[in-house]
């Protein structure tokens, strides 16, 4: 159902290269105008959503930073009483509203089975508020509240594996996808949209000010994180991981240099002097990660 | 009408069912358990044709009501205490978007220390984020104003949520007598909701959206002015409420203030305890009387003056505080006379915290403090603790 008319329109005040604009109109386009959006607070409210313009042609709702899916939770279950069983339910988070902030509110929505699509545009920090860490912020990334310094490399958690523990809810689809990668996005969402209950989608969304990178760079970015085995496009439905579908497997997978070396928020890692043991291990968790979910062709 | 014996949390749940809500978000705590309880089994039992969402959280429960109410869904939930302090956030957002949510408390106290008994300062310590409050002194009050309170809420000039509060135990778990109002009555008295707007994919608008320093002042002040017009909506929903069923409902409650030399003013269950100390008092020969706040926010203050002026003290009893300061209560009825020139003396009384019992002897040892500043001309000390047990401290 592509719809000709964009249904997040033009103006909206995103950064030039975000990568968040590029996902939701994507997906908006992919669901079509039958919809019903919700939004957490973050980059995104803030960018499409000041008074009296608004950059959405389908109705939003947005309440608070953590609970973007039992605001979700609410619309389904109001819509499907009062006989509006047919309109699509899609709520927005930000990795902060997702992973951290809002991941109670998350799990209740998706043990309770209700219809509704998640999105979670994940741009590995807590980027409206000025790049502090979150719990997708990767290893090694400096941000904020993790700087690199003479004692830190910068953060020093790996990335909470979202998409993979809200699978394990056993919800009916869980996808990992990027906006490099369009078709594949569309995809997933259609598929999202055809399978009834709650499905969570993990979009990972470069963002040029946090990364520090060109912002012409950014679809570059997102391809180089697929093409490094940093980030696994996969989709599963249930939560059976022998089952799970890799759909980008990579034949002569990227040394993950060449994604770091890109951004500024790993910068520290090659100079003054290069951190080989951090470097050394990034590259050892992501060999392992791609093993483990059978990545290399 | 058939009239029936139950617990004041089932008499709010039956103020809900009767005013036929779409969807029920709630999570369950002391002392309101029943509520969404009863909910459920009416629903199990087909007897009401909603929603339940049974949410992680309080915080998701004030979440979901917001999401389902601007689908256009009736909608309300119960919490108390701590759950209330839990959903505040939201509690400010539904107001500030304009959702005629309704919610049902059982007043308790908040911790540390935890206390599961009443007061009123779970739902006082939210009085500013917008929502309407009731308070009951009855299970049949909590009943009836389940129903005037959706009505309020829902009337195009308000648009706001609003919570009825039944005092912990001595409502929640306590079994009284009430009327139970025919549903078609009801129905006729509360039709469907039907808002003009909400979210709807024909006719797309955002909620809740950014607002800038150039236009946020602009959405607060024509809140405030809907729950200013809320006053006047109240006045007007009673009045239809007493012609439909019999029961008049006022926004303070007077009991023998006409000659009252002291007036006493309460909220909640210890109304009644009032009055039956004034009747003591009066046998005395003491001129005292009192007042019940049936509506709290949007707060009566002209009817509280009119009503308290010629007095020559005012006592208010608070069973909350404002730490620091004293009642809240207390210092809204003070605020109310500041710009009249001559007015009764105000005295404070934090009563009832965490359940402490509030005995006629309290209202006794209230009214000699207060005739004891009459007699001096002045209150010494204006805010008092009733009732501390001083082998504690």
């Amino acid at each position: 159902m592509k719809e000709e008319k964009e249904l997040f329109s033009v103006g909206h005040r995103a950064c030039a290269g975000c990568g968040e604009p590029i996902a939701v109109r994507t997906i908006l386009n992919e669901v079509g105008p039958n919809t019903v959006a919700i939004v957490c607070t973050g980059c995104l409210e803030v960018v499409s959503t000041g008074w009296p313009e608004t950059a959405w042609e389908v109705p939003l709702i947005h309440a608070a930073f953590e609970n973007s899916a039992s605001v979700a939770s609410g619309v389904k279950v109001a819509l499907e009483k009062l006989g509006k069983k047919d309109i699509n339910v899609i709520a927005f988070g930000g990795d902060g509203g997702t992973f951290d902030i809002g991941f109670q509110a998350l799990s209740g929505m998706l043990e309770r089975g209700h219809n509704v699509k998640y999105v979670c545009l994940d741009n590995e920090a807590y980027m409206n508020t000025g790049i502090q860490r979150c719990s997708s912020t990767p290893y090694g990334a400096s941000t904020t509240t993790s700087p690199a310094g003479k004692y830190s490399i910068g953060e020093d958690r790996p990335k909470k594996p979202l998409a993979a523990i809200c699978a394990s809810h056993d919800i009916p689809y869980t996808a990992t996808a990027t906006i490099a990668y369009p078709e594949d996005l569309k995809k997933k969402v259609k598929t999202a949209l055809e399978t009834k209950g709650p499905c969570f989608l993990h979009v990972l969304v470069p963002c040029p000010t946090g990364w520090r990178f060109s912002s012409e760079k950014t679809v570059e970015l997102a391809k180089l994180a697929v093409e490094t085995g940093v980030f696994v496009l996969w989709e599963l439905r249930g939560s059976n991981f022998n089952n799970i579908n890799i759909t980008k497997k990579l034949k002569g997978r990227k040394p993950v240099t060449e994604y770091l070396k890109t951004q500024g928020r790993f910068r520290h890692l090659f100079r003054p002097e290069i951190k080989q043991d951090v470097i050394d291990k990034i590259q050892k968790d992501i060999d392992e990660k791609c093993k483990r979910f059978g990545v290399d062709l | 009408m058939t009239k029936i014996t139950i617990r004041g949390n089932m008499a709010t749940a039956l103020g809900a069912k009767l005013s036929r809500p779409d969807v029920v978000p709630a999570y369950p705590i002391t002392p309101s358990t029943l509520f969404p309880e009863k909910i459920s089994e009416y629903i199990a039992d087909g007897e009401m044709d909603a929603e339940m969402i049974r949410v992680e959280s309080e915080h998701s429960a004030m979440s979901a009501c917001i999401g389902a109410s601007a689908c256009g869904a009736r909608v309300c939930t119960a919490s108390a205490s701590q759950g209330i302090a839990l959903m505040s956030e939201m509690m400010f957002i539904a107001a500030g978007m304009r959702l005629p949510i309704v919610m049902a408390v059982g007043n308790r106290a908040l911790a540390a220390p935890i206390n599961i008994w009443c007061d009123h300062q779970d739902t006082i310590s939210q009085r500013d984020t917008g929502w309407l409050q009731f308070y009951a002194e009855k299970n049949q009050e909590g009943l009836d104003l389940m129903i005037i309170a959706f009505k309020v809420c829902e009337d195009k000039r308000v648009l706001l949520p609003g919570m009825v509060g039944i005092d912990a135990f001595v409502l929640t778990h306590t079994i009284e007598a009430v009327d139970v109002p025919e549903q078609n009555l009801v129905d006729e008295f509360l039709p469907k909701y039907k808002p003009e707007l909400y979210l709807d994919p024909n006719k797309p608008m955002t909620f809740g959206s950014f607002g800038t320093p150039e236009f946020y002042q602009e959405f607060k002040y024509a809140q405030v002015k809907a729950i200013e017009k809320a006053s006047e909506v109240i006045d007007e929903v009673f009045a239809e409420f007493k012609k439909k069923f019999g029961r008049e409902y006022k926004k303070i409650v007077p009991y023998k203030c006409e000659d009252a030399d002291v007036i006493i003013l309460t909220m909640g269950s210890m109304s009644g305890t009032a009055r039956a100390a004034v009747n003591k008092m009066r046998e005395e020969g003491k001129k005292v009387g009192c007042c019940k706040l049936t509506v709290y926010r949007p707060f009566p203050g002209k009817e509280i003056v009119d009503l308290t002026k010629n007095a020559k003290v005012i006592a208010v009893l608070d069973r909350d505080i404002s730490p620091g300061f004293g009642g809240a209560l207390y210092g809204e009825v003070a605020a109310q006379f500041i710009n009249t020139s001559k007015h009764p003396l105000i005295t404070n009384y934090i009563i009832g915290l965490g359940g402490r019992d509030v005995l006629i002897e309290d209202f006794e040892e209230i009214y000699d403090k207060s005739t004891d500043a009459v007699k001096k001309g002045r209150v010494e000390k204006p805010v008092e603790w009733i009732h501390l047990n001083q082998e504690v401290l």
